[in-house]
């Protein structure tokens, strides 16, 4: 009779059921190049970083050991691998403007503190920033406010910039404000600003035509004292 | 904001000096901390195990005991440390949630005495993180229900004066509470069984009448048996309208199962009598016959296992559905595989699809009757694959369906899973809470200063001044640090609500109506400061009232400035939102289970309604008592 459709297919179905058993056995090994993948991500979370001496730290900013300590402890406790990287900052600095979206300014800061730009930043990076900060000269804070504007580095300030650097500002406060933050609100921010300090009208504003338009102003000069005592 | 965030505020505030230039308008004058000292280690000597942390560890949390001046009163001057005569080992726990900021909750500790400690220590349960929450609600629900199941046995042998109704349906519910509950108990057991056993009976053959096939007993001692069954169904009739008498609930009685099935036992029998002697429902009314064997349902509430079973099957319908439609599924392959695959024999049973159905159920659940075998080999091989695959299908829902079983049994049948979705709801609710309270806590404060300013303004007792100290030192660095970006852009945070409802009035025209009088009296404060009092009196304001009478509101309410530090419950925080609408908005979800929260709130009696603003007074009152400082931040 020989054999037929039905016949054909429960043969080869037994045949099938055959060799998947003798793979539980062992018998017959498929052939298998996958390298391990598993062990190449452990590598990755085991990153982490070790601060400087405390004396270097101490030779290189203006804080007492007391205070280098007490800040080591609390960049230590956030962040146990001894480097930030941009996710964490944006999200620890999102959390004191809970009612608007501070990730974009986060995002300027983060690049303001990472000095030497490899995407996180260190206990040094974190405690040099904030020397110059709070314990820095007028000239320092400004050169450090200015280098947190030019957001490409090049030692000019163009309306782009700061429009870019404004908005991020008014992200930060959110919807709810009084008076209502309007589309332009920013801009007119910046065209004030940059009547302010752009001298020679060139549309850019330079390191010298900050400082020493700032320097001028009494109102800028008191408030970068604001926060001397922070620490 | 978090523990380990509150580290980092002091450099949230240095970056803000990158906001000074481009700002048109002086800054706001920073908090300064009294005494600054350098951080010291705190001792703390909790039943001999000795603690030590810092200062500022504890400070994150000024709530709780350990982080406010409570924790003075535990304060020994000889060994100086702080003795707690507490349990050592769920401390430890306390003292990780200040290090961490996440507070867990330890598998082997009873859930009463870690609740006594949390609530020693002023830490509210809800801030337990999701590691352990569910663990902790688990057990509290376990302990509650205990608890509840102990009361229950108590609570019978009490209540004397119950109506005649009341003790009826009691004694049907429990049969323990009376003598005469539980005779009537037996009485209606028994004629259960007796019912049951009449039906069985009445169908066996009883001895023949001579010239006669077998006759079933039913139909040889009709009467006697119709005798029985009626006997049965008045006891039952009686029952049934009795518990719908005592019922508490007449309508929810009628349509529980129980009674659905009592009605259905007794329903034939009088259907019967109605439809005697008409020959041609009869062949319906023989049908009818067979729901009487619903009778023995009523045993379920003679028996508790019965209702377990019941009910285990009907919690995991989800079980019994997939199997069902796994064994579907399976069927109907292995039917067509073997009607195809018979097809070429001859003679053979398999003569449709749905004939081999039959054969299907009856291989994969091995039961084999052997009236339908294949006989190709084809078919013989398919059908050997069917009978295992039969065993597995089969084999897998069931110990889900029997684990479901052991677990309602222990746990004595609740309906966990939709009570569990409440919770979680509320739960929910309460976190978000906690979140959208630090943004609403920097509007609080804003008009707390306010508050406090306006008192100054007004030669101030020493009193009204410790207003100004409530919030901890973090918290007025993190709102001078909001407000110095209000001035840099020269735009303020407000409510939502305000902003929507100033949005819907046109609330912009309340601008020009500062008064120039006002400003003369505050020189005082410096300009930041007026014109902040100024933009906070026109929200208070709800109507457009004369701006001269604010100094006026001041002084009537600092007159009243009482100030009082008292632990309640939590006020749900939309009721300081609806300050301008006097609208109180109360989600029941939050107040229902603030029991243990102690939570330190102070809070200001609502100012008098003597002035001519009566109105636009109230609104004031309701703000400033409820600004709610929430531990869990």
């Amino acid at each position: 009779m020989g054999l037929e459709g039905m016949e054909i297919i429960a043969i080869t179905v037994v045949v099938g059921l055959f060799i998947v058993v003798l793979k539980q056995f062992g018998i017959w090994e498929p052939l298998s190049l996958e390298a391990d993948t598993s062990d190449s991500d452990l590598e990755l979370s085991m990153v982490r970083h070790q601060p400087e001496g405390l004396e270097q730290l101490q030779a290189q900013t203006k804080f007492t050991k007391k205070e280098l300590q007490s800040l080591y402890r609390g960049f230590k406790n956030e962040c146990p691998s001894g480097l930030v990287d941009e996710e964490t900052f944006k999200s620890i600095y999102s959390q004191f403007f809970p009612q608007g979206d501070a990730t974009t300014y986060a995002h300027f800061l983060f690049n303001a503190f990472d000095m030497d730009r490899n995407g996180s930043i260190r206990f040094e990076d974190f405690v040099i920033g904030l020397s110059v900060l709070l314990r820095g000269s007028i000239t320092e804070k400004l050169r450090w406010a200015f280098n947190l504007y030019d957001i490409n580095k090049d030692g000019l300030v163009t309306k782009e910039e700061m429009l870019a650097i404004m908005t991020s500002i008014y992200d930060m406060m959110g919807r709810y404000t009084l008076p209502s933050v309007r589309e332009e609100s920013p801009f007119e921010h910046v065209e004030k600003f940059f009547q302010k300090m752009d001298r020679n009208r060139d549309g850019v504003v330079t390191i010298d035509e900050f400082i020493e338009t700032c320097q001028k102003d009494e109102d800028i000069m008191a408030s970068m004292q604001l926060f001397e005592n922070v620490i | 904001m978090a523990a380990g965030v509150a580290a980092w505020l002091p450099f949230a505030r240095a970056a803000a000096i990158g906001w000074m230039p481009v700002a048109n308008l002086p800054m706001p004058v920073a908090p300064t901390e009294k005494n600054k000292k350098q951080d010291e280690l705190i001792v703390l000597n909790v039943s001999g195990r000795r603690f030590q942390t810092w200062k500022n560890t504890l400070d994150r949390y000024p709530d709780t005991l350990l982080g406010s001046s409570e924790k003075e009163f535990f304060y020994n001057e000889e060994t100086k440390e702080y003795f707690f005569d507490r349990d050592p080992d769920v401390f430890r726990s306390v003292l990780n949630f200040y290090r961490t900021g996440k507070l867990h909750y330890p598998r082997y500790e009873c859930i009463l005495s870690y609740d006594e400690e949390l609530a020693f220590f002023g830490i509210v349960p809800e801030i337990i993180g999701d590691c352990c929450y569910e663990e902790y609600k688990d057990r509290k629900r376990e302990n509650a229900e205990r608890l509840m199941d102990d009361q229950e046995d108590n609570k019978d042998s009490k209540l004397p004066n119950m109506t005649f109704r009341e003790t009826m349906w009691r004694a049907f519910e429990n049969p323990q509470t009376s003598t005469m509950a539980l005779v009537f108990y037996y009485v209606t057991g028994f004629f259960i069984a007796v019912s049951v056993m009449t039906n069985v009976v009445e169908t066996v053959p009883c001895g023949s009448v001579p010239n006669q096939k077998e006759v079933p007993c039913g139909e040889r001692y009709t009467v006697a048996f119709f005798c029985m069954d009626t006997a049965c169904v008045m006891i039952f009739t009686v029952e049934y309208l009795m518990r719908l008498f005592a019922a508490p609930n007449r309508y929810r009685f009628m349509r529980s199962v129980m009674s659905i099935i009592d009605v259905v036992a007794i329903l034939p029998y009088y259907i019967g009598l109605v439809m005697t002697d008409n020959e041609d429902v009869s062949g319906a009314f023989v049908t009818l016959r067979v729901f009487r064997v619903f009778r023995i349902f009523k045993f379920s509430r003679h028996s508790q296992g019965l209702r377990i079973l019941g009910y285990t099957l009907k919690s995991c319908a989800s079980e019994l559905g997939f199997l069902l439609f796994s064994l579907t599924m399976a069927i109907i392959i292995f039917a067509t595989v073997m009607f195809y695959a018979e097809k070429g024999s001859s003679s053979s049973k398999f003569t449709s699809i749905p004939a081999s159905f039959w054969y299907t159920i009856v291989t994969m659940t091995t039961l084999g009757y052997g009236d339908m075998v294949p006989k190709t080999i084809a078919g013989k091989i398919f059908g050997s694959i069917c009978s295992l695959s039969g065993v597995l299908v089969i084999a897998l829902p069931v110990p889900v369906i029997v684990s479901n079983f052991s677990r309602i049994y222990h746990q004595n049948q609740r309906a966990d899973k939709r009570r569990a979705q409440k919770v979680q709801k509320a739960r929910l609710a309460r976190i978000r809470l906690t979140k959208t309270e630090s943004s609403s806590a920097f509007l609080h404060s804003k008009r707390n200063g306010l508050f406090n300013e306006a008192l100054e303004l007004t030669s101030s007792t020493k009193e009204e001044q410790h207003l100004g100290k409530s919030s901890s030192l973090l918290e007025s660095q993190h709102h001078h640090l909001l407000h110095c970006l209000e001035k840099t852009t020269n735009h303020e945070f407000v409510d939502e609500q305000y902003y929507q409802q100033s949005y819907l009035e046109g609330g912009l025209q309340n601008y020009p109506q500062r008064s120039p009088s006002l400003s003369s009296q505050d020189g005082v404060t410096g300009t930041c400061c007026s014109r902040r009092n100024k933009k906070h009196n026109t929200p208070l304001r709800n109507a457009s009232g004369p701006a001269h009478m604010q100094p006026l509101t001041h002084t009537q309410t600092h007159n009243r400035g009482l100030q009082e530090l008292s632990t309640i419950h939590i006020q749900p925080l939309s009721t300081s939102r609806s300050s301008l609408n006097m609208r109180i908005d109360e989600p029941a979800s939050l107040n229902c289970q603030s029991s243990q929260i102690t939570t330190a709130i102070i809070s200001i009696p609502t100012p008098p309604v003597t002035t001519p603003e009566g109105d636009a007074h109230l609104p004031t009152g309701p703000s400033h008592q409820n600004v709610v400082k929430v531990s869990a931040l």
